[in-house]
């Protein structure tokens, strides 16, 4: 084991290095980062022995990865906000033909207005690909998360595609100390690919062949009852992942003293940072404040968040994502989860951070103070500049 | 060929192994290619522009359409140069 001090990107990169990739392919312009060039040194270099595919877009990208993978090949590419969109028929290719691609994505806002910061949309709107997702809040934890969803990904029980993402700028160009574990131990953690899971070299044989309606479903169900297996799966992993380098981020919803907590406030990514702070100078007030991270967003920790809401008496969500015409997503997805609690908690969301705004512990602690005094309304969003000031 | 029923008979991808040429997808075309010999000067346009890989080449190198995959959608026709091909309408 080595401490860099890296960026978010490159933590991406050290990990689809040690995972030893056998395939990355990129479209290597804008919203392109430097994950997949800090990947092109190491294969120039000869520190990893890669095919590294240049390509004229995210969809070429994501189908060569789709393609090696099929046949074998541990592949991954990375992308971003427009680059993810202009990928989305081939998301949903690679997991209909349950090829284990992982992907790093940086998640940018998307346009129109153009914006290069951070933002949940792009990624938030893939949510029904067939992916599973995970959003990172510090580069260790993108490092840790990205070499462990090499091995949910590629696990008999799951075989599904899964991205990783991190928040532009705050993680994908800050850099901070990050624990690089040696290639030895990640060798023993995971160990080479099966040769071919799907398709055989040699052997005439389609992928994503058509199907009738006497048999679509069924093919839809397996992916259904994959991602519903990737929960536990993903909990071995990160044990065994615990084991090897004392590093455990606490699976898919993570929470900050929740214990006694009567309101917790729900959040994605790096804002759960500054949350965690707030939350502590809160309880220095005497406010019993707790935090979760929804750190997986497919599959949704839904067990999990039952668990916390069955103690509580208001939940707050801080979403970085709005999806027009109902709410952010994550608290639309939260309200599904709860809503056959037998005793549901007060439910708010507060939009807040989009294009990259700060989200600032003042941001945090307006909307905790505002969850614990009102019940509504539902969902607002918060810091908006407008003349009349509401929500 | 196999007969799948129920989920557990499938594999986990779907996979086919007769290849998709099996498929006969032109039977609703209007109008077909026509090539005429005397004017094709073996060029291969058409053969590119096809959208449909519906044109192959006989021995000599002339083209040949494949009328099982052929949509009729005259591109071919479009992209040839000295007009050797001409669009007839099916019976
Ligand atoms: S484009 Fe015309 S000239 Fe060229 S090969 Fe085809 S039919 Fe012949
Ligand atoms: S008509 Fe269209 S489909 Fe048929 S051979 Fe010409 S280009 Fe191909």
């Amino acid at each position: 084991m080595v401490e860099l001090v890296i960026s978010g990107n490159y933590a991406q990169s050290y990990a689809a290095k040690l995972a030893r990739v056998h395939v990355v392919s990129a479209y290597p312009i804008t919203p392109q980062t430097s994950i997949v060039e800090k990947l092109a040194e190491f294969v120039a270099s000869g520190e990893l022995h890669a095919e590294y595919i240049k390509v004229e877009s995210e969809h070429s990208a994501l189908q060569a990865c789709i393609s090696a993978s099929a046949l074998g090949a541990r592949t991954y590419t990375a992308t971003s906000s427009q680059g993810l969109l202009l990928m989305h028929e081939l998301l949903h290719w690679a997991a209909g033909a349950r090829t284990p691609v992982v992907m790093g994505v940086v998640n940018r806002a998307v346009a129109p207005p153009w914006s290069i910061w951070t933002d949940h949309t792009d990624t938030v709107a893939q949510r029904d690909t067939g992916w599973i997702q995970f959003y990172g809040e510090s580069n260790q934890e993108v490092l840790d998360t990205t070499l462990m969803a090499f091995r949910l990904a590629e696990h008999p029980e799951v075989r599904l595609p899964t991205m990783v993402t991190e928040d532009a700028f705050y993680l994908s160009h800050t850099v901070e100390p990050v624990d690089i574990p040696s290639q030895e131990e990640i060798d023993r953690f995971l160990p080479p690919r099966e040769r071919s899971a799907t398709l055989e070299v040699g052997t005439a044989m389609r992928l994503g062949s058509f199907t009738g309606p006497d048999l679509y479903m069924e093919f839809r169900h397996k992916i259904a009852a994959a991602m519903g297996r990737a929960r536990d799966v993903f909990l071995e992993i990160e044990d065994d992942y615990a084991r090897l380098t004392g590093r455990n981020h606490g699976g898919p919803l993570p929470t900050y003293k929740v214990d006694d907590a009567d309101t917790v406030l729900v959040t994605m990514g790096t804002a759960t940072t500054t949350a965690k702070g707030v939350v502590d100078a809160m309880r220095a007030d005497g406010h019993k404040v707790g935090l979760a991270k929804l750190r997986t967003f497919r599959p949704f920790p839904v067990q999990e968040l039952r668990e916390l809401a069955g103690g509580v008496d208001r939940i707050g969500v801080l979403d970085r994502s709005f999806t027009f015409g109902a709410a952010g997503a994550a608290f639309t997805e939260v309200a599904g989860a709860l809503y056959s609690l037998p005793q549901r908690p007060v439910l708010r969301d507060f939009v807040a951070g989009l294009g990259g705004r700060d989200i600032t512990a003042t941001t945090v602690r307006e909307a905790l103070l505002d969850l614990l005094t009102r019940d509504g309304p539902e969902a607002a969003w918060v810091e908006l500049k407008r003349r009349d000031g509401g929500d | 060929m196999k007969q799948y029923e129920v989920e557990e008979d499938l594999p986990e991808a779907p996979i086919a192994t007769t290849p998709s040429d099996v498929i006969h997808t032109a039977s609703w075309r209007t109008f077909r290619p026509v090539i005429d010999l005397k004017l094709c000067t073996k060029c291969n346009v058409c053969w590119k522009f096809c959208p449909d890989d519906a044109i192959g080449f006989d021995g000599v190198g002339f083209p040949v359409i494949r009328l099982d995959y052929c949509k009729g959608c005259a591109i071919c026709a479009e992209e040839c140069k000295p007009k050797a091909i001409a669009m007839v309408k099916e019976e």
